[in-house]
């Protein structure tokens, strides 16, 4: 059951136009139209919409043109809350925009994209904050800002300088939306449990929670308690070795594939609290060894097939 | 003489990057401007978020012509050499003059250069100034190869009103230069024209941009000021907060939010810092100090519900970050701060310092130590000193690193820990820095002290030293509080015995030697105080006099003792006194050096011939007994007084005696008079190293 949700106090638009569902439709259809290959999101767990090899890869290799949009589940185990806290959840959603090369009017193509999902900048005061942005996992890192509106940060604005270590050129522009954020603000809850899933009125009805909480309460349990760490240490040694063996036989998406299920063990790892602070800095490094590794076989491989 | 207006338009500019890239951009095209001959009357810069707007005024319209002599080859000298010289200046053969110097007959040539015409002088030179100019980080973007802190989108370039024809190359593609901008993104989209300066301000201003950031800053402060006013409250004075916000907003809109009653009950310090680091809202006050349930946020717009939304918006997500904050708050106070000691067991303090635990353990023992010497009581320093890094396992301090100890004052009151021990863990951490508070209650003395001690020795013993501007363990932070620490309150110990305390605690592997680290930390420390003590006029060379004798490691006495020598060497007696001791080093020197065997003859009175060595000798006997029983007393006046009594018989020792006696026994004597000056001179201080 959805729980009784202040939807349309916040705003004058019907329910069904503000439902989460209806946010992700409405940020495909949007982006579709400005030229974005909408791609599906990607089938293994990743701690965000960047790890998406229609990012990460993408933003190197040949082409000269990569535009895409895509929603992605990412997790992070470390942000579980057993679904008590109404607003950190280990696995969200992101709406992630990577537009290659950077068009000339991103920043009023992204005030397009909130206009779509009934924020008017008219009625609201959208800013642009300094805020660089680094993984260390992934060797990448841009200069952009967080996006704000009326104070809460709504999108992640980023131009890539490098990723995997190499130099991007062209440069992309990414946008990375934080879906469940937004939606609270849109529906006007103050628990992203609250929020209204399917836009339906009556028993069909399905909110966050509904469909959720029992996987926050549980994936919680299973990040900060019973994940068998040496069983992840283990995992990670082989999805570390499999992907230097894939990077030996040049097969680029493969070894990407183990690098960020290396990526995931860690995050599970960190979260059970077996990783000191000098030795997380080491695996974070590993980590970052293999997504060099796959971008440099990517960049030389992609360019194989193109020629 | 006409004006020259240029504007830099580009994506958000970081607030914290503004106001030096304003200034450096002027200074840069004002350097350019005056290489060129282009002298100006005036120079001002604007900056907003969007732009970086700078004008000159009485800009002549073209350079002076100028007219110079130059020297060619020898009359008769190769053909080839001629050609190049004609060549070289633009004159033809005709037109030189065959010259005489006294060293040659030689051609000379008068070179006219025409003065060029300061439009089209500008392009070059603006486009090297954006080429040359340096951000503190850059960044490219799409195809291009330029680099900028966002990506630049227009450049606006207007001389004597009119634009000026040029353009920036960004490699693949450019950017022409014109005579349009644009105003606030949304209040007014669309590009103008601009015909001069003031033309450009006014225009500006009816598209809802305030092009000044002084006038945004006065508009921010009244407008808060005003808005708080109306609820009989105060504006928290922030002017840090108030310059970022300047750079946030190109059309400030102060608008007064309310906090939930709900999480007024959470320390203010958790609110305030949640407001102003998180969201960049100013705090406001009730007339006596407390911390107001109001908030002031300043948007970049003016909506048609008067900033209802906007409003709204700002307080879900000052409830959200408050509920967060209010979490941590009621999850922290169900556990003991004691209980939280183990915890500490698996943060590292450093890889080759071992745990934050380990160093807990150290700063016990080393606060206890310092208990006698800051006054506090022994049993409550230990305490403190236990507790007082274990607030970084709360959530709250997790979630705000910056309010580390202060969380931990809160959380050990809830736990009925003693008041002092409390406050001790608040201020362990203080000072920060030459304008910090700096604590004055024993315990907290104690613990601040201690916890510095180990933090500088323990680096030091890995040989983790600064180096040039590297600091990344904020070693020259640590030496200054412990400076601060002592001489702010009074606290009397030789820094030798604490240094030495300090690496007796150290229980690590490959720890470099006792001597060694006390030594250089020492020195670290004397260097320290040199660079603080700089500011309140203390020659740093009476520092290193009075610290350079072995035994003075005890920074209350030493200062003291530099106060009184700088006064004294103010005085006549003083300067007059210090030429007689560089004279009587001098002679040392150079007779030590002609006959090493005539030195360090025992002084025997007996020898004395004339009367006024025999007076200096007296003198000197008196005097040194009499200085070292002040100096004992630390009456370093007194002991400065007795000192001033030896001038007369010095000079008169000097203006009558020859030191170099022919007969060796009273020249060997009269050396030793002179070492026993000296030596009665080094207990005052090290002399040689004082400058002047």
């Amino acid at each position: 059951m959805a729980a009784p949700n202040r939807a349309t106090e916040g705003t004058k638009l019907p329910r069904a136009e503000t439902c989460f569902q209806s946010l992700i439709l409405k940020l495909q259809t949007y982006w579709a139209s400005k030229g974005c290959v909408i791609v599906q999101p990607y089938d293994l767990e990743v701690g965000a919409g960047t790890f998406h090899p229609a990012t990460t890869l993408r933003a190197l290799g040949p082409d000269s043109h990569w535009n895409c949009a895509y929603v992605q589940p990412s997790r992070r185990p470390t942000d579980g809350r057993y679904g008590e806290n109404p607003n950190r959840l280990q696995h969200y959603y992101q709406f992630q925009v990577l537009m290659k090369p950077s068009p000339p009017d991103i920043q009023d193509l992204y005030l397009g994209s909130l206009k779509a999902i009934g924020i008017d900048p008219m009625e609201h005061d959208i800013r642009f904050v300094e805020d660089d942005w680094e993984s260390p996992t992934l060797g990448a890192w841009g200069l952009g800002w967080e996006v704000w509106c009326d104070g809460m940060e709504v999108t992640q604005f980023t131009y890539f300088q490098q990723v995997g270590g190499i130099e991007c050129d062209p440069v992309p522009a990414e946008l990375t939306y934080g879906l469940e954020r937004l939606a609270t603000y849109i529906q006007g809850v103050d628990s992203i449990f609250d929020l209204d899933w399917n836009g339906v009125e009556g028993p069909a009805s399905k909110s966050y929670r509904d469909i959720y909480h029992q996987a926050e309460r549980e994936f919680s349990a299973f990040n900060f308690e019973h994940a068998t760490t040496e069983k992840l240490f283990d995992h990670f040694k082989d999805a570390e070795a499999e992907c230097a063996m894939l990077i030996d036989q040049r097969l680029a998406l493969p070894a990407y594939d183990q690098c960020m299920k290396a990526s995931h063990l860690f995050n599970l790892l960190d979260a059970r609290g077996v990783i000191s602070v000098q030795e997380r800095a080491a695996y974070i490094g590993r980590v970052r060894n293999l997504a060099k590794a796959c971008c440099e076989i990517w960049v030389e491989t992609s360019a194989e097939g193109a020629a | 003489m006409a004006e020259l207006l240029i504007e830099l338009f580009s994506e958000e500019i970081p607030a914290r990057m503004q106001a030096r890239a304003a200034a450096d951009l002027e200074k840069d095209l004002a350097s350019r401007l005056t290489d060129q001959g282009l002298a100006f009357t005036d120079a001002r810069t604007y900056v907003t978020p969007r732009r970086i707007a700078v004008v000159f005024d009485g800009v002549p319209e073209r350079q002076e012509d100028v007219r110079e002599e130059k020297r060619g080859p020898r009359v008769g000298a190769p053909e080839k050499a001629l050609e190049g010289f004609l060549k070289g200046n633009g004159v033809a053969k005709d037109q030189l003059e065959e010259r005489d110097t006294g060293k040659g007959v030689f051609y000379f040539a008068v070179v006219e250069t025409k003065g060029r015409d300061t439009r089209e002088i500008l392009p070059a030179l603006l486009t090297d100034a954006i080429e040359a100019f340096g951000w503190p980080k850059s960044m490219r973007w799409a195809t291009h190869g330029f680099r900028w802190v966002r990506p630049l989108r227009s450049i606006l370039c207007l001389f004597d009103g009119k634009k000026v024809d040029g353009a920036l190359s960004l490699g693949d593609a450019e950017i022409p230069f014109g005579d349009t901008t644009e105003g606030h993104r949304f209040l007014a989209p669309g590009r103008f024209q601009v015909t001069s300066f003031a033309d450009y301000a006014e225009k500006l201003r009816a598209a809802k941009v305030v092009l000044d950031p002084a006038e945004r800053r006065a508009l921010i402060q009244d407008g808060a000021a005003a808005l708080a006013a109306d609820k009989g409250l105060l504006l928290k004075a922030d002017p840090g907060l108030l310059t970022e916000v300047t750079g946030l907003v190109e059309w400030p809109v102060p608008l007064l939010g309310t906090i939930d009653a709900a999480f007024m009950d959470v320390p203010p310090e958790v609110l305030t810092t949640s407001m102003r680091e998180h969201q960049k809202y100013f705090a406001l006050e009730t007339a006596d100090g407390r911390l107001a349930p109001h908030f002031v946020v300043v948007a970049n717009m003016e909506t048609a519900d008067n900033g209802a939304t906007i409003l709204a918006g700002n307080e879900k997500v000052l409830r959200a970050r408050l509920s967060d904050a209010k979490f941590f708050w009621d999850q922290d106070r169900a556990q003991a701060l004691e209980t939280r000691l183990g915890a500490l067991d698996v943060i590292t303090f450093h890889e080759k310092l071992g745990t934050l635990r380990e160093k807990v353990e150290r700063v016990r023992l080393l606060a206890r130590g310092l208990a006698e010497a800051t006054g506090a009581d022994p049993v409550k320093a230990d305490r403190a000193a236990e507790l007082a890094k274990a607030d970084l396992t709360t959530g709250m301090v997790g979630e705000f690193p910056e309010l580390q100890g202060l969380m931990g004052r809160y959380y050990a009151l809830n736990d009925g820990q003693d008041p002092d021990v409390a406050d001790a863990i608040a201020d362990h951490y203080a000072p920060q820095g030459p304008s910090d508070a700096c604590p004055s209650k024993p315990v907290s003395v104690a613990v601040a002290l201690a916890d510095k001690l180990d933090t500088l020795v323990g680096f030091f013993a890995i040989d983790e030293k600064p180096t040039g501007s590297r600091d990344p363990f904020a070693l020259r932070r640590a030496a200054l509080g412990i400076i601060r620490l002592m001489v702010e309150n009074g606290v009397r110990l030789s820094l030798a015995t604490a240094i030495e305390n300090a690496w007796d605690k150290l229980d690590i592997t490959g720890k470099a030697a006792r001597d060694k680290v006390t030594g250089e930390v020492i020195a670290f420390i004397g260097d320290r105080l040199k660079v603080a003590m700089r500011d309140k006029g203390v020659r740093h060379d009476l520092i290193a006099a009075v610290m350079s004798q072995g035994g003075v490691d005890d920074l209350v006495l030493v200062l003291k003792r530099v106060d009184a020598l700088q006064a004294f060497l103010a005085g006549e007696a003083g300067a007059n006194l210090l030429t007689a001791y560089k004279r009587a080093a001098n002679i040392l020197r150079i007779e030590g050096e002609k006959t090493p065997d005539a030195m360090g003859a025992a002084l025997a009175p007996g020898l004395f011939d004339q009367d006024e060595e025999k007076a200096l000798g007296r003198a000197l006997a008196e005097a040194r007994g009499e200085i070292a029983a002040a100096l004992e007393e630390e009456d370093f006046s007194g002991a400065m007084s007795i000192f001033a009594g030896l001038r007369s018989p010095v000079d008169a020792f000097f203006d009558e005696v020859k030191v170099n006696a022919d007969e060796a026994v009273i020249r060997a004597n009269r050396l030793a008079l002179l070492s026993e000056l000296v030596r009665t001179m080094q207990q005052i201080a090290e002399f040689s190293v004082i400058e002047g």
